[in-house]
């Protein structure tokens, strides 16, 4: 039986649509990661799931309980993340992790938890007094003190510098495989791809791809091919620069030999179609040399979740006529690398 | 029936609030240093008839005690649940396997040990400064618990009802500040009789005078006044229907 299950799910917030039909399943010893722009509707999905809201249709089910009606007796067995909450500014780090111990029937030990989730030195600190990245190891403390079977984690890494994040990453992992299972939001990529065993890309409350990093791959790959005709030898180069070009450059660029598409992930990252990698190259480092750019990076690619993402969540937006260097400004919109805005 | 679990979630609940609660220097400054330099202000001062059965120190003791409620239900609990709330403690707790009623209850055991203290703090205090009831102190306030516990259920409704409206910072202004004009011109410190007309007939009618003037009735030995105890209890059952109805643990 699979730990959460949501089927169908739709909600509104007056006018608007948050949800459009979200189907998911969770199962024990799997991580699923939610990942879309903000605004798409994972905080209100994962929210549902933890029974703060209800949702106005379809069905959702963890451990084949109702969410909002048996919430005590889901909450016995897992761990969530909110997204943006605090503690008492007064209360020392290792009083909270106590005061959520004696929540559960055989918490973990306290001094041990704090240990692994790089608190030890903090611990008689007041959470006023804490980093943000401290306070978000402590809120996953919270999570992880009453050995969840379940953890539902609202961009738990959000505010985590690179060190705590791979910490967080390992941990989550390790819990995998003693068989928790996991649903995390994200709207980094790397995390999906780093640790999800399935994504599932939401955008505008629909779900528009679900499946392993790998199988979300392979299909842009196909769809990438099927619009052209020379599929065998096309491939793709990311160039990226430390500061964008300008139009009149990115209308140089569109003449390179050997070029056939350029596609804008993010300011200063280009994603250039061709199908002959050696002309391309050569043409581009010349060009580049020519008009005094260093480029922070040159990749050959096939579709990274990247691009999955992009793909799948920009395309509508540049389908309204927009033209390229427009769609390159929605697309950054869409790129959520910047905190969150909404 | 609460099972061996919960109990343990409770203990662990109220130790906290407990524990915060002195932390909160701004709180144990308005819950019990204020109501005694209130207490040695009105018993020394000229503020407050001498005449009467009771004494200057016996008409204080009353209005000290109800300076005291409100701080602790409508300024203290008011400004605390609603950082909790605004600042998402509250949503983060309902989130976890702590049953509502644990959370209530140790918020509650919180309350009333802070009444406790004020009490005996307010108590002690005014005996040093000559206080002596006709049937000593203790049974004065025996006398008087209906009134206080009445009094404290009103103000605290009164806190909730504030905290799960506003925001937080609205709540540190609005509670405040009706705390004041409350203790000033709510018919405590000055009686309702010597405020003026229109203004002393709308205040009698408001908790603060209703509970000034039960606790300075039942602590000078009198009984209480029938038709203020009625106002009070519709008061009070009016609030904690207001608060229970609109609050939200959601900030």
């Amino acid at each position: 039986m699979p730990v959460i299950e949501l089927e169908g799910l739709h909600k509104r917030y007056g006018d608007q649509v948050a949800l459009a039909g979200i189907d998911l399943v969770v199962r024990a010893g799997e991580i699923v990661c939610l990942l879309g722009p903000n605004g798409a509707g994972k905080t209100t999905t994962v929210e549902i799931a933890e029974g703060y809201r209800l949702a106005d249709g379809g069905q959702a089910r963890v451990f084949g309980l109702d969410p909002h009606r048996d919430r005590t007796q889901i909450a016995k067995r897992s761990g969530i993340m909110l997204q943006s909450t605090e503690l008492h500014s007064q209360i020392r780090v290792s009083e909270a992790v106590q005061l959520f111990a004696a929540f559960y029937s055989r918490p973990l030990a306290v001094p041990a938890l704090l240990e692994r989730v790089g608190l030890e030195r903090v611990a008689d600190r007041s959470y006023r007094s804490l980093s943000g990245g401290e306070r978000a190891r402590l809120q996953l403390a919270l999570a992880l003190v009453g050995r969840p079977e379940l953890l539902i984690l609202d961009e738990p890494t959000a505010a985590m510098d690179a060190a705590a994040r791979r910490d967080t990453w390992a941990l989550l992992a390790g819990l995998r495989s003693q068989g928790a299972a996991v649903l995390l939001t994200t709207h980094l990529i790397d995390e999906a791809e780093r640790l999800a065993d399935r994504v599932a890309i939401v955008d505008r409350g629909r779900l528009v791809a679900a499946g392993t990093p790998t199988e979300l791959r392979q299909t842009v790959n196909r769809g990438a091919a099927a619009d052209k005709s020379d599929v065998s030898s096309r491939r793709e180069v990311r160039l990226e620069l430390s500061l964008p070009l300008d139009d009149a450059r990115v209308a140089a660029l569109r003449t390179l030999p050997g070029l056939s598409s350029v596609r804008f992930a993010r300011p200063g990252v280009y994603i250039l179609g061709t199908t002959s990698v050696g002309e391309l190259l050569v043409s581009l480092a010349t060009w580049l040399w020519a008009i005094g750019r260093e480029p922070q990076s040159i990749q050959l690619t096939g579709a990274s979740l990247e691009e999955v993402f992009l793909r799948l969540t920009g395309e509508e937006a540049t389908d309204h006529g927009a033209n390229q260097a427009d769609s390159a400004a929605v697309e950054a919109s869409i790129r959520t690398d910047e905190p969150p805005t909404e | 029936m609460i099972r061996q679990l919960d109990w343990r979630a409770f203990g662990a609940m109220t130790r906290l609030e407990l524990l915060l609660a002195t932390r909160r220097l701004e709180n144990l400054f308005v819950t019990l240093a204020l109501p005694a330099v209130v207490l040695i202000f009105l018993a020394i001062g000229p503020v407050l008839p001498a005449d009467g059965p009771e004494g200057r120190v016996g008409i204080a003791v009353a209005v000290v005690l109800t300076v005291a409620l409100m701080a602790t239900g409508l300024v203290s609990l008011a400004i605390a649940t609603a950082y909790e709330r605004g600042y998402g403690v509250l949503k983060r707790l309902r989130g976890s396997p702590l049953p509502v009623t644990a959370l209530l209850g140790a918020k509650a055991v919180a309350v009333l040990v802070t009444f406790a203290v004020q009490i005996v703090l307010v108590g002690l205090l005014a005996m040093v400064l000559g206080w002596s009831p006709r049937d000593g102190p203790v049974t004065a306030i025996a006398t008087a618990a209906p009134w206080l516990m009445l009094g404290a259920l009103c103000f605290c409704a009164l806190g909730l009802l504030l905290a799960g409206l506003l925001r937080p910072e609205a709540v540190l202004a609005a509670a405040n500040g009706l705390f004041v004009v409350a203790v000033l011109l709510g018919g405590v410190v000055i009686p309702v009789d010597q405020l003026p007309g229109p203004l002393g007939l709308a205040v009698s009618i408001l908790p603060p005078a209703l509970v000034a003037e039960l606790l300075r009735d039942t602590l000078g030995g009198s009984t209480a006044n029938g038709l203020h105890a009625a106002m009070l209890s519709a008061w009070t059952t009016g609030l904690i229907t207001a608060a229970a109805t609109t609050f939200r643990t959601e900030p």
